[in-house]
């Protein structure tokens, strides 16, 4: 373990984990709880290498993921099979790293499943006639 | 309705295949070829969680696939064959026959590899597999998605393309 603020590691397609934690940073100015990191142009055995050296050197106990089936979320679930103190949250948006950020009092398992359902309530649908 | 996309890609059922492709060839089905997954029902659990509740999977060896493929080849939906190395697709063409395309989607650095395209690194051993299935009638061609222009294999081993 070591004494880094990096709470959790997202993960995923493109430039996601860097967007949204650009954002989550500019709204809490915690943008440091936060590794992020890119599947781009790696393969799977890449990913699950550089997920593993995150979580090792950071201490983090929490990683979050774009896409539910993406190959982050593949690699992630592989090192979850050995290291079950883990918690991972797939499908992760802004809101979710939002609460996770401003709920530092809580353990990072907890932490983790209260921002997941705040991501869920976040996602709403206006203006669509149901007719279409 | 014949396979539509037969992909070698190493990160297998991802969000590409699942997404990028699945949607506009309206993929109803996807067949998983891979000796080491098709033994292991944790493997298999792990690739189904990224597809969706609509969408079929089907876990083979390359020898089992060979012999299913004519039954896919009739299904009453569209579909996609994947493997994740160039050997297992080598062997899964030689055993099946009528494949008459291959798509390099994903063959990511590794030891011994040299790098042809920004998503495909290849040892000699595996250009040469690709040229020995060339010379049995199979177009190859890289794309990562649709929306990506093709390259041919004359056009990835010269490293003419996006490298």
């Amino acid at each position: 373990m070591t004494s880094s603020a990096v709470r959790a590691v997202v993960a995923g397609h493109g430039d996601f984990a860097h967007g949204v934690i650009s954002a989550a940073a500019q709204i809490t100015g915690r943008g440091e709880v936060f590794s992020g990191m890119s599947n781009r142009g790696l393969g799977p055995d890449e990913i699950e290498r550089e997920l593993r050296t995150r979580l090792d050197e950071s201490g983090a106990r929490v990683i979050f993921t774009d896409l539910p089936g993406g190959s982050a979320t593949i690699a992630a679930r592989r090192v979850l099979r050995d290291r079950p103190e883990l918690v991972l949250v797939t499908g992760a948006n802004l809101a979710v790293l939002l609460d996770f950020a401003c709920h530092e009092e809580l353990g990072a398992g907890a932490a983790a499943r209260h921002a997941a359902e705040k991501g869920r309530e976040s996602v709403t649908v206006f203006g669509a006639p149901s007719a279409d | 309705m014949p396979i539509d996309l037969y992909r070698i890609d190493d990160r297998l059922i991802h969000g590409q295949v699942v997404v990028g492709w699945g949607q506009p060839l309206d993929i109803g089905f996807i067949v998983l070829v891979d000796d080491e997954v098709a033994k292991s029902e944790w493997e298999q659990e792990l690739y189904r969680m990224g597809v969706p509740p609509d969408m079929e999977v089907f876990f083979h060896s390359v020898d089992d696939a060979a012999e299913q493929h004519a039954t896919y080849q009739a299904h009453t939906a569209a579909g996609i064959l994947l493997t994740g190395d160039i050997d297992s697709m080598a062997r899964f063409v030689a055993a099946a026959g009528q494949v008459p395309a291959v798509n390099l989607g994903g063959i990511h650095h590794r030891v011994g590899r040299t790098q042809r395209m920004r998503y495909v690194f290849l040892t000699p051993a595996e250009e040469q597999a690709l040229r020995a299935l060339a010379s049995r009638g199979v177009t190859i061609t890289a794309q990562d998605v649709p929306a990506a222009r093709p390259v041919a294999l004359a056009d990835v081993l010269a490293g003419q393309a996006d490298a």
